[in-house]
């Protein structure tokens, strides 16, 4: 039977220790492309989606930090509770595909593609959130930065099944922008998300680099102003999207122009400042 | 690749065996080929279109992203089950009524994504609706015999519930 329907992480991990060659299947929005346009042949499949485990979500009180289970479709952390507590999250769900993609499609396809476009990943990025990994040696979790190690490439090891992802509940404001070619159904052209979190500024880009980057340099250069009793001036505000910009490593593709990138960005990164010191 | 997979699906309530299957298939592919169930459309392959849209416990997703031999736990509506006696479904008579059909292609998939909407909201908005609709391409009507269809259907099941 090569399509196996584990129905929980305990089973999963047995059966991907078991077939080390399966495809693991979860929301199947990349993958069923992939195989529909014969870029990909599996022999054995593992759907994820039986396992109630990676469906669900939690909020841990004491550390406030949200678990978001690997199979938890879009169009769960778009709306309700999960808005609430996440709203730049959420803002980044609201933008991937359209609502059949998003019944379908989850955050842990998005991290598994690992696509410097993948909609979810500059808010994780922001967040610092965790990554959560199991295989029949056990369970390990490790920051977003150290699971990216390039376009497309993560350091899950063959044996690995996601299962989720733990994101501090927002403390400040936090936004995300997305730029495309058109409103609706669409893969970035470029992508941001800021975020103030335990009153310090935190932003990270998509679609313009290799992988998500983290404008680290720029957030300490802006915290330090803001720290140092420095107004939020229009020229302030112009000069942290010209360092934003400067941080982004675009690249021509058919999707958009690196020269186009770098200009998108740095009005996404204005527009999400100004949204965050007017609210 | 072998063509040896054999299961069952749950589709309009029927239970339907496929055999001699390829793992790989997706369900738009064996609702069409395999199951005699042509009313869900193939155009993008790729998710873009909302022609094949179908519900999947509940959920309304792209038959053709849904990989057919891991949906077996699933109950699956297409669009032969809405109304099974053949009679048009409020929403069907509305797009008639509206003539919000043209070529006809996208119809399947919108007449799916519309049921949809409005089971779960009885009163939307014109910018849900458009949310709604947006993954269902239509390249005739420009959309406005759509929601022109879709006002009278909710019209519609107003007054009856009055």
């Amino acid at each position: 039977m090569p399509v196996h329907i584990p129905h929980s992480i305990t089973e999963a991990t047995q059966l991907l220790s078991d077939i080390p060659d399966a495809t693991l299947l979860n929301g199947g929005t990349d993958l069923m492309v992939e195989i529909n346009f014969n870029h990909r042949k599996p022999n054995n499949v593992i759907s994820l989606r039986g396992i109630n485990e990676l469906r669900s979500w939690s909020l841990d009180e004491t550390t406030q930090k949200i678990f978001i289970g690997s199979g938890v479709p879009y169009s769960e952390i778009e709306n309700g509770e999960l808005k609430r507590m996440l709203p730049a999250l959420a803002a980044a769900s609201r933008t991937v595909g359209s609502p059949q993609i998003r019944a379908a499609g989850t955050m842990g396809g998005n991290l598994g593609t690992c696509s410097p476009a993948g909609d979810t990943l500059p808010v994780l990025a922001a967040l610092d959130a965790e990554i959560h990994l199991a295989s029949v040696d056990g369970v390990r979790s490790m920051p977003f930065s150290e699971f990216v190690v390039g376009p497309k490439r993560n350091s899950k090891q063959a044996n690995e099944l996601i299962t989720g992802v733990s994101i501090p509940s927002a403390n400040g404001w936090q936004g995300y922008s997305k730029v495309g070619v058109r409103n609706a159904m669409v893969i970035s052209v470029a992508s941001a998300c800021l975020a103030i979190q335990n009153d310090s500024l935190r932003i990270a880009l998509g679609s313009v680099g290799p992988t998500i980057i983290r404008c680290s340099e720029t957030e300490n250069w802006w915290n330090n102003a803001i720290n140092s009793g420095s107004q939020v001036t229009d020229s302030l505000v112009e000069e942290f999207s010209r360092r934003v910009a400067s941080e982004a490593r675009p690249i021509d593709d058919h999707r958009s122009t690196a020269e186009y990138r770098r200009h998108a960005i740095s009005v996404l990164a204005k527009r999400l400042l100004q949204r965050s010191t007017q609210s | 690749m072998s063509h040896n997979e054999m299961y069952s699906l749950q589709v309009n309530g029927v239970k339907h065996e496929v055999k001699d299957a390829w793992v790989g298939e997706s369900l738009l592919y064996v609702l069409r080929e395999r199951l005699g169930l042509p009313g869900s459309k193939g155009a993008c392959e790729q998710g873009e279109c909302g022609s094949c849209t179908v519900f999947v416990d509940g959920q309304a997703v792209c038959s053709c992203l849904v990989m057919a031999a891991a949906a077996v736990e699933s109950e699956i509506a297409t669009v032969e089950g809405l109304s099974p006696d053949g009679t048009l479904t409020d929403v069907q008579q509305a797009f008639v009524d509206e003539g919000a059909v043209q070529c006809g292609f996208c119809t399947p998939g919108l007449v799916m994504a519309v049921h949809h909407l409005l089971d779960e909201n009885t009163d939307p908005s014109e910018h849900e609706i458009k949310e709604a609709l947006s993954g269902n391409i239509c390249r005739c009507t420009g959309y406005g015999r759509i929601f022109a269809a879709v006002d009278t259907a909710i019209a519609r099941r107003k007054e009856t519930a009055l």
